[in-house]
């Protein structure tokens, strides 16, 4: 019979993998977790925090530059845009900058509507994120409150 | 060596006494730079664009090495490098952004800088950094 220790570390693993088979994360995530070492055991979290931080800033004021209906400042908008291209290719939000690459062509191209469908996509797509990468985040804490220890888990 | 989380042997350049200035508008790559530096032994400071990258300097800092981000408000990589280079500051600087074409690395390798990553940086690329400027010899 598993114990409680080997139950949570499997759907751990089964539930880092499927963040990486569904696209929400790549590599980069996997390279941040390299880091995170007995100096700094909250480093990853840290770092997603600032990142989502830095999604709800530039949300907003892409979302306020996009309501000046007739008068958008599409350079602001694009330039936020790749703000937040960076920080998304940087911690791994493998979906979250897709999106960014999609909102940067619609804003190059002053594609209002598709500014702002896009624009919508990537608010829902970095919620969705924030709220898995906290249950991967609970599921760590049980294990190392079970005595356990996190595994590695191979992509 | 060090080992890191998956069992790499990572080198300690703790002994070589090096020095890094990171520059970086963004708190995400900021934090991801400093500790990339941690991990291998390099001191390291950072700043928020180039103009206090090139304040840090008129006020008689000095590193090693500098990793420039291009795109910065106020003051990018490109002008900050041109800017350092003018004061005659030979500190190696590596170009590190996301923009990857052809003709912004140009301008940008042509400011004057010694290297050039595409973000984001990991722990591989930051020692081929260091290899290609000679601050780490692998062996």
């Amino acid at each position: 019979m598993d114990t409680l220790i080997a139950q949570l570390q499997r759907q751990f693993r089964d539930y880092t993998i499927s963040l990486y088979h569904q696209g929400f994360l790549d590599d980069q995530f996997t390279e941040l977790k390299k880091l995170q070492d007995e100096c700094s055991p909250d480093f990853v979290a840290e770092v997603v925090t600032l990142f989502f931080e830095d999604c709800e800033k530039l949300i907003s004021n892409m979302a306020r530059a996009l309501d000046q209906t007739g008068n958008v400042d599409f350079k602001l908008v694009g330039s936020s845009v790749h703000q937040l291209k960076g920080s998304s290719s940087s911690v791994g939000a493998k979906r979250v900058k897709g999106l960014c690459i999609t909102l940067k062509e619609c804003c190059d191209t002053q594609n209002y509507e598709g500014c702002v469908r896009c624009l919508q996509q990537v608010d829902i797509e970095y919620k969705t994120l924030k709220a898995k990468l906290q249950d991967l985040f609970n599921l760590e804490q049980q294990i190392v409150q079970a005595g356990g220890r996190i595994p590695q888990v191979d992509i | 060596m060090t080992r890191d989380q998956v069992g790499e042997e990572l080198p300690n350049l703790a002994e070589s006494k090096l020095t890094a200035l990171v520059v970086d508008d963004s708190f995400v790559n900021q934090t991801i730079h400093q500790k990339l530096l941690n991990r291998l032994g390099i001191k390291n400071d950072v700043v928020t664009n180039g103009k206090e990258a090139v304040d840090v300097y008129c006020s008689g800092g000095n590193y090693d090495l500098i990793l420039m981000d291009m795109d910065m408000p106020i003051m990018n990589g490109i002008q900050a490098t041109k800017r350092l280079r003018e004061m005659g500051i030979e500190s190696k600087i590596a170009g590190v952004t996301t923009r990857a074409n052809e003709g912004e690395k140009k301008e940008f390798m042509e400011a004057g800088l010694n290297d050039f990553q595409e973000k984001p940086l990991t722990i591989s690329k930051l020692l081929s950094i260091l290899h290609k400027l000679n601050f780490y010899v692998q062996t």
